[in-house]
């Protein structure tokens, strides 16, 4: 049963591909994605901001402690000596190339353009396959117009593709007001691929501590539904590359993001839960699951259930809405 | 082979140390200042790779003591390496031992020494020789560079002549003066240093060496038969020295050019009188004796370079036959000698000459000294001296540079002459230790030096507090080599880094006329001239001051280098001060700036680029009004309530006046007023705790962890404050059944130093705003003058009587008086909290040895110190004996303390019916272990005092002397870990094996703090220092578990931040424990690499993961058949990295090396949990498990 797939121009080994998370800090770990059946593997997000903190916060330890005082003229080796923040991330790239088969994908969450440039070119240096784009931002600035927004998200990506050669994917929120015309626009930008969707950061309140609690939950199966909707919807309209991420918990999971169109499915959340091997299980059982319905490769049902195939197409638009609710009511 | 010349411009430990490396095997240090940098470098190099001229990487050791140090060149000389150490002062002295030893077995090897003042009446860290001079009895030669130059030039001639002569040396450069000057120098080459260095002589070296091979014994103890003989034997070597160590110098001046000699004279050839010097004071009397020989005097300078041997021959042959006076200038005092070292030894051979017919007739020679503790030796004092010369009879045993008006040995001097330096280029800048004004002049330095043909000097002179303290960075440029080892006087720019300076600190006393005055100012160019003092506008009208403004900070700001104003102001310094043509200045910089940032990419370079020209966009001339607008203020005041020695003389040297005080206003054996920071209000801070009496609960917290003493509690009755006015915060205190009873918490606002430690431990804040706590840091200024006149009201309450306060809890604790206050600690200091807890808990019965490090630096250096007194007069008694013997110095204090109670006791019962028997067996019987039995005691004892003095018994006054002692005395012993693990580790181990009631707290801060981040035996796995840059791989010692397993020793280990309660619990069971105590003190330091508002966290973390358990062992409860052994944090609960990467010193090898970060960190954690276990299991044991007490 051949699951072999294609995203943004790399040739995989299977639709299922490890999301960004910690997992993939140690390169045991990404060996071990790859011997379970990993597609490919998304680093851990490179944060600039942390980094630039980080740097920040060490130079002005180092800063405010040297020269100060006559006994102790320093206490730290020369940060200028070594880039704080990227080299690991630079070298666990290099490491995981060398160990590995499977693309290796940086992921780069910026918030300056020249961070977002300077780091893809390290990536692209340090032998990454391709990057993906994670552009986490919320528009809390009530000034700034959807127009506005929508520039930012373009002129990113224009940014980078000029600056690098490998392929970038884009993993976008789902919150602009046409989402589709947006996914259309970054593919016009250069996207090679739009990874759908990211979850964003949404604050808890503790009501007793009135405090804000900021833990991240894992994604649930039931979160599948709009990054699905819109795989659906946008599958066959674009030439790049569809990724379909969050609340992939079993095969289940993969199977319907295929067949909405999804290229590669990707999951952070059910390794943590069952462990690495657990690729393994979400590709046999994809693999069972096809020979059940008879599909010999991926492509035989991708997008099957995409708007442009379902019978009804109306399924994925308002119509569909009315009847359903009120088939409730 | 490349010829060109290597122009680089470093201080003289670099240039040193950059030649000791290439041409040793093996190092062996001890840390200590000023020497450190030497072998900090040499550790980086050999950490880095950085080969020999061999090709051989280097090994180098840090050892535990200097002792040590000197035992393991010894060692490794003995085995046939090329060995070489860095050192000064104490750490010299701790190698005498050995040295005889070396010198003893002819054995060659080179001592690179930053000479240094000696501790005597107080300690001080500045260059004078009387450490080497110490070391001059040792058979070691002696060879006194005067330069950087030299001290990198005389790094490869010692180790030449070294090993041809076999006569090991001292190579010396004065402490700070040259180690730590910045000068333009000519770099050795690698194959110019090869040339020198032969093969042969080094395999001669190794053939001498110990090997099993071809045995020998060597170091035999030998009888008076043969002992005298065998010491004779040397003779010859040491009189072939002199002529070994000049044809070196003759080698080494065909190879570079550079010519050196035994004994150098300059000046006329027919001078008559002449200065005989060692050391950088040499370049002064050279620079002088020029101008005083181009006014048509004859005056030279003889500056010795081969101290030892002193070669009779060679000096004669340097003194010019016209010569009739001489003045021999020592850098030294040798209390009760009949002269300093090198006027005698000049005396000594003058008349050998005499006699052997050498010269004809004797000179008149007199000696004086200078310099000690680095003090400013200037042309002006060099005239003085030369002018002394003139006098038919000249002074001897002489003193220059200060006024001694006691034995008047001084001569004085004019100020105001100076040599000609209208072609120097002259700039001083004023800035704060953490704005980075010393590292950019650095850099200005290193830009002009190393890329123009201009000579370039820089010299740094910092303050002695460790928070919010002050640089003044000298910067000399010039056509020619600088020879100028003195500050600069007059200088063409001024730069004032800090707007409040401006009020602080005199710094255009310095100015010469038509200076320029550079100042970082918030105010814009129309505004600041009245935001001046009037002194200040005085001297820049009456200068003729061109006066340049930039707003510094925010310029920074706004081009993205926030909080970085030291690039902004080297810009303004390379655009104003006329060094180099403006053009030209500002392209050197940015010049500068690619080559720092070019691994950072044309973005930042830009940046930074963008920020150069703001900057001269935003620099200003301020067109002042030529008229004094503002009234004078005085610059320093001291309370008029502060005693007549603070006003005297303490007020002087806070306002940088102490080079001015006489002799006979300074104690003359070391003794000084306590407490007297009170006196010194530094206002530090902009930021201050503002209190919130609505929110507060009165935990205590924040006056606990308080580092300066400056948040204070009291409870009172409400009367105290009826008259008191609006703006006196209190509240009802939260106690029920006192309803007239106040609570005040009183912050001492001109001395907080803005760490925030306060509002990050307050538990309580306002529901309907998180953010705003009990106590939360606000501006100064706005209540500053309210808060004064609230210090004076809460001063005029009395404190809470201690026998009425349960200060068995933090809350209770709160209301002790501190007498330890406003040391000069960093902010957020993490060992102060302890020393304050330990003197409200103890302080008027409190006896304390403190080790040399941060501690006795804070705790007692001069101008004003922390340790204070109560209303009764009484307070810690607090000293400072050395480094490594302060656990017997502090034994010491327990002893006398046994021995004058027991002739107490005697006494009294002797006297029993004299000052009648009830009193006297009260006295006698008194249990004294809680305060109100202490206090109950100290009333009795106070009563019998009476009685002795109006007693005619023969024993009264006996009595009398050692009555006090009556009173139990708490003798604590307070140091770091440098001390306690290592350098004092034998005595204190034996110390707490005497079963002596001493108390021992160790200041934990895991590395060396004071001479910054050296590792010690304390220093964990996985954390990088000094010494161990590529991450400790071994464990950090148990100092704990070895104490424990004494038996008889209470041991505790606390962290204050984490749980205050138990550190307060251990600190009273220790003292309250008839025997030895250990106290083992976490406590966050700078040098671990983080914000220390964090630090209370991070002793959280440092508990919950595991680093530091929390445990009491205390032999009390084995003796009452229960587990003496108590763990008082519960399991850990996060990782060692959770706790460990907040931190740089662990997180620096995840950026420099992850994989053995990696590596070290699991390892670390594994020690972490069997550490764990072990103790679990040691909680759950019986009694009898333990060593029984006897």
């Amino acid at each position: 049963m051949k699951i072999k797939t294609s995203y943004m121009g790399l040739e995989l080994n299977s639709p299922v591909v490890v999301s960004a998370c910690t997992l993939s800090e140690r390169t045991d770990n990404i060996v071990m994605m790859e011997d379970n059946g990993a597609g490919a593997v998304v680093l851990f997000s490179l944060f600039e901001e942390q980094i630039r903190k980080e740097e920040a916060r060490f130079k002005t330890v180092v800063s405010e402690t040297t020269y100060a005082f006559a006994e102790a003229l320093d206490y730290f080796p020369d940060l200028e000596d070594y880039n704080v923040g990227t080299d690991d991330y630079m070298e666990q790239i290099r490491k995981a190339k060398e160990r590995v088969n499977i693309p290796i994908i940086g992921s780069l969450n910026g918030i300056t353009s020249e961070g977002w440039i300077d780091y893809s070119k390290m990536m692209e240096q340090a032998g990454a396959d391709g990057i993906e784009v994670n552009i986490f931002f919320i528009p809390a600035d009530i000034t700034m117009s959807s127009s506005e927004v929508e520039h930012r998200y373009l002129n990113i990506i224009t940014a980078i593709k000029q600056a690098v050669k490998i392929p970038v994917a884009v993993k976008l929120n789902p919150y602009f007001s046409a989402t589709g015309n947006m996914a259309m626009r970054m593919q016009n930008a250069g996207a090679d691929a739009l990874v759908l969707f990211n979850r964003f950061y949404q604050p808890d309140f503790d009501i007793n501590e009135l405090v804000i609690r900021t833990d991240l939950q894992y994604s649930e199966a039931g979160e599948i539904r709009l990054p699905l909707l819109w795989i659906a919807l946008l599958y066959g309209k674009m030439k790049l590359s569809l990724a379909a991420t969050t609340g992939v918990q079993t095969a289940t999971e993969v199977i319907k993001y295929i067949l909405a169109g999804a290229d590669v499915v990707m999951t952070a959340s059910s390794l943590y839960k069952n462990g690495i091997p657990y690729l393994k299980t979400l590709n046999k059982e994809l693999q069972d699951w096809m020979y059940m319905m008879g599909f010999d490769q991926l492509s035989a049902f991708r997008g099957s259930m995409s708007q442009q195939h379902v019978s009804d197409p109306t399924a994925y638009e308002r119509s569909n809405y009315i009847r359903i609710m009120g088939g409730i009511s | 082979m490349s010829t060109k010349k290597i122009i680089a411009t470093i201080d003289g430990n670099e240039a040193a140390a950059y030649v000791a490396y290439r041409v040793n095997e093996v190092c062996a240090i001890y840390p200590i200042t000023p020497s450190s940098t030497m072998a900090e470098l040499a550790d980086e190099w050999s950490s880095k790779g950085v080969k020999n001229i061999w090709g051989h990487i280097p090994d180098v050791i840090e050892m535990q003591s200097e002792g040590g140090a000197a035992g393991t060149v010894h060692g490794a000389l003995q085995t046939g390496s090329l060995t070489t150490t860095f050192t000064a002062s104490q750490g010299l002295m701790l190698m005498l031992p050995n040295m005889y030893k070396i010198a003893g077995e002819l054995t060659p090897a080179v001592f690179h020494v930053a000479a240094r003042s000696l501790a005597a009446q107080g300690l001080s860290i500045f260059g004078d020789h009387q450490d080497v001079m110490a070391a001059r009895t040792t058979g070691f030669a002696m060879l006194g560079a005067a330069s950087v130059q030299e001290a990198h030039d005389f790094a490869l001639i010692a180790q030449v002549a070294t090993l041809r002569a076999r006569i090991p040396i001292v190579h010396f450069f004065d402490g700070f003066r040259t180690s730590h000057e910045v000068n333009k120098l000519e770099m050795l080459r690698d194959e110019q240093i090869r040339a020198m260095m032969k093969d042969e002589l080094v395999i001669l070296h190794r053939s001498r060496a110990l090997n099993p091979d071809h045995p020998f014994i060597r170091g035999t103890a030998q009888n008076p038969d043969v002992y005298f003989q065998g010491r004779e034997t040397v003779n010859s070597y040491y009189n072939a020295m002199p002529g070994i160590m000049k044809e070196v110098m003759q080698e080494f001046e065909q190879l570079t050019g550079r010519h050196y000699d035994l004994f150098e004279y300059t000046g006329a050839p027919d001078a008559t009188r002449i200065i005989i010097i060692m050391g950088s004071g040499s370049e002064t009397v050279g620079e002088t004796v020029k101008a005083l020989n181009a006014a048509g005097e004859k005056t030279g300078v003889i500056t010795v370079r081969l101290f030892r041997p002193f070669s009779l021959e060679h000096f004669i042959k340097a003194m010019p036959s016209s010569v009739q006076k001489i003045a021999v200038l020592d850098r030294t005092k040798e209390s009760g000698a009949s002269g300093e070292p090198m006027y005698q030894d000049v005396l000594s051979v003058l008349v050998e000459a005499l006699q052997r017919g050498l010269i004809t007739r004797l000179p008149n020679i007199c000696g004086g000294r200078y310099g000690l503790s680095s003090k400013e030796f200037t042309p002006a004092m060099v005239k003085a001296v030369f002018d002394e010369l003139k006098n038919e009879h000249p002074k001897n045993n002489f003193t220059v540079g200060i006024n001694d008006d006691v034995t008047h040995t001084s001569l004085s001097y004019d100020p105001a002459y100076t040599l000609d330096e209208s072609s120097w280029r002259q700039g001083l800048f004023f800035g704060l230790g953490a704005d980075g004004t010393v590292g950019a002049n650095k850099n200005t330095i290193k830009i002009i030096g190393e890329n123009t043909d201009l000579y370039a000097q820089g010299y740094f002179v910092y303050d002695s507090k460790k928070s919010g303290a002050r640089t003044v960075s000298h910067l000399r440029f010039g056509p020619q080599p600088i020879r100028a080892p003195y500050l600069i006087s007059k200088a063409d720019f001024i730069a004032c880094h800090q707007f409040n300076f401006t009020e602080k600190v005199e710094m255009l006393e310095f100015a010469s006329e038509g200076a320029t005055f550079l100042l970082n100012s918030p105010y814009d160019k129309e505004e600041v001239w009245n935001k001046l003092s009037g002194q200040l506008q005085k001297l820049i009208i009456d200068k003729k001051i061109k006066f340049y403004l930039i707003d510094a900070t925010t310029v920074a700001r706004d081009n993205g280098m926030s909080g970085r104003i030291n690039t902004i102001m080297q810009t303004c310094y390379f655009a104003l001060s006329g060094v180099l043509p403006k053009e030209e200045a500002i392209a050197q910089i940015k010049k500068a700036i690619e080559k720092t940032y070019y691994k950072k990419g044309k973005k930042v370079i830009e940046q930074n680029f963008i920020a150069v020209d703001a900057t001269l966009a935003n620099l200003y001339e301020v067109n002042y009004p030529k008229k004094i607008t503002a009234e004078d203020h005085a610059l320093l005041t001291v309370s008029d309530q502060a005693p007549a020695f603070v006003k005297e003389v303490t007020a002087l040297m806070m306002a940088g006046h102490g080079d001015e005080l006489p002799v006979s206003k300074m104690t003359v054996d070391g003794t000084y007023p306590s407490g007297t920071t009170k006196w010194e209000k530094r206002n530090i801070s902009d930021l201050v705790p503002v209190w919130e009496p609505d929110l507060c609960i009165q935990c205590g917290n924040c006056a606990y962890v308080c580092p300066h003493s400056v948040i204070r509690a009291k409870f009172y009755h409400e009367d105290y404050i009826q008259k008191a006015p609006d703006g006196f915060k209190s509240a009802p205190i939260n106690a029920r059944g006192f309803p007239e009873t106040k609570y005040s918490l009183q912050v001492y606002l001109e001395d907080c130093t803005g760490c925030n430690l306060c509002v990050e431990v307050c538990p309580a804040s306002d529901p309907a705003n998180r953010s705003r706590k009990a106590i939360n840091m606000g501006e100064k200024e706005p209540i500053l003058e309210v808060e004064k006149r609230n210090i004076g009201i809460f001063e005029n309450i009395p404190w809470n009587d201690r026998s009425k306060i349960d200060f068995s809890t933090v809350h209770g604790a709160q209301f002790l008086e501190p007498l330890f206050e406003f040391s000069g600690a960093c902010a957020g200091c993490g060992e102060t909290p302890y020393l304050k807890l330990l003197s409200q808990l103890f302080g008027d019965r409190l006896l304390v040895a403190n080790a040399t490090g941060c501690s006795s630096i804070y705790g007692g250096n001069l101008p004003t110190t922390p340790w204070a007194v109560n209303a009764a007069g009484r307070g810690p008694a607090w000293s400072n004996s050395l480094f490594e013997d302060n656990a017997e110095f502090g034994l010491g204090m327990r002893i006398t303390a046994d021995k004058q109670l027991d002739m107490a006791r005697q006494y009294l019962t002797i006297m029993k019916e004299e000052v009648g028997a009830a009193l006297a067996d009260s006295i006698l019987n008194a249990t004294t272990v809680v305060e109100s039995e202490l206090n109950e005691q100290r009333d009795r004892v106070e009563q019998l005092k009476l009685k002795l003095a109006e007693s005619k018994h023969a024993d009264a006054p006996l009595l009398l002397s050692v009555a006090d002692q009556l009173v139990r005395r708490s003798v604590w012993l307070v140091g770091g870990d440098g001390w306690a693990y290592d350098i004092g580790y034998g005595g204190l181990d034996h110390a707490l094996a005497s079963g002596r009631n001493i108390n021992i707290l160790v200041l934990d801060t895991e590395v060396y703090s004071n001479t910054g981040g050296q590792s010690s035996k304390s220093t964990p796995t996985a954390a990088t220092a000094k010494f161990a840059a590529g991450g400790k791989s071994g464990g950090k010692k148990d100092l704990a578990l070895q104490a424990i397993s004494y038996g008889n020793v209470y041991v505790a280990r606390v962290a204050f931040g984490a749980n205050p309660q138990q550190t307060l619990l251990a600190m009273r069971e220790a003292e309250a424990y008839d025997g030895p105590s250990l106290i083992l003190a976490y406590s966050h330091c700078i040098a671990h690499g983080y914000d220390l508002k964090d630090g209370l966290s991070q002793q959280h973390k440092a508990v919950s993961s595991g680093h530091w358990p929390l445990l009491r062992y205390n032999p009390v409860l084995r003796k009452k058949n229960q587990n003496p052994f108590v763990l008082d944090s519960p399991r850990p609960d996060i990782s060692l990295k959770d706790y460990a990467y907040n931190e740089l010193r662990y997180k620096v090898l995840t950026l420099t090396n992850p994989t053995a970060a990696e590596e070290l960190m699991k390892h670390a954690q594994q020690l972490v949990n069997l550490k764990w276990k072990t103790y679990e299991e040691m909680a759950t044991k019986k009694a009898s498990d333990f060593v029984p007490v006897a």
